[in-house]
């Protein structure tokens, strides 16, 4: 089993009420994309969350595009542009 | 060169000073330090929340002064940033630089700081008594941060 760790930040941790969780891989390894596309088909706030464009995802604390390839016992966070200074 | 995310406030004073240690070699320091505003239009916030992903955000920081260091010739360079609760009038963030000459100290400097804006993993939350709102991103700040690219 490919297991990954899933944070989520700010807006979408209230928006999705999850702060974080461990999501079973569907293959041994997937793109971000893919796994957006997973959690997307959770329902109608997963849908808006992972369909909105400015969403930004990290893997491993790097920042990853939608190519980017995530297998297990990765660590994948997903939040919205960042506000800070 | 260090990086830190805190609840806690910082001492400017004590960071200049830290600042000024290795002193024979420098000949400028550069400090710039970052306030909560007054809420200007809207009197229903009362404080703002600030969050960060821990781990991740020390390592951007980390390599924004990795990034100034090779474009500038600076000797040291720290990030502050608090996380939190804040009020307006409070110190939410700190960077400091210093190297021989003021010219490389000013740019890493506001480098640092556009960077971070469009970067570093933090977000704010505005508090008042109807609830709560995130904030969101400028364009303003991804204009100006395109400036170093």
């Amino acid at each position: 089993m490919s297991t990954v760790k899933i944070l989520y930040f700010a807006r979408l941790r209230d928006e999705l009420d999850c702060a974080e969780e461990i999501f079973d891989l569907p293959h041994d390894s997937c793109s971000v994309s893919e796994l957006k596309q997973a959690l997307a088909d959770r329902g109608d706030a997963w849908r808006k969350v992972f369909n909105d464009g400015q969403l930004l995802a990290a893997v491993n604390q790097a920042m990853a595009n939608a190519d980017t390839r995530i297998s297990a016992n990765d660590e994948v966070g997903f939040f919205p542009p960042v506000t800070g200074g | 060169m260090s990086v830190s995310v805190q609840t806690e406030n910082f001492d400017v004073a004590a960071l200049y000073e830290a600042l000024k240690v290795d002193a024979p070699r420098i000949g400028a320091i550069v400090t710039f330090t970052g306030l909560v505003r007054e809420f200007n239009d809207d009197a229903s916030v009362e404080s703002l929340y600030l969050e960060h992903y821990p781990g991740m955000t020390e390592r951007v920081l980390e390599s924004l002064i990795e990034e100034a260091a090779k474009r500038w010739p600076i000797i040291n360079a720290f990030i502050v940033h608090r996380v939190g609760e804040l009020k307006p009038s409070d110190q939410i963030v700190f960077v400091g630089v210093n190297s021989a000459h003021r010219d490389a100290a000013f740019a890493a400097a506001e480098f640092l700081m556009d960077i971070l804006k469009t970067k570093a993993p933090f977000w704010k939350k505005e508090l008042g008594p109807e609830g709560s709102k995130w904030l969101d991103a400028k364009t303003s700040d991804d204009e100006r941060a395109t400036r170093w690219h």
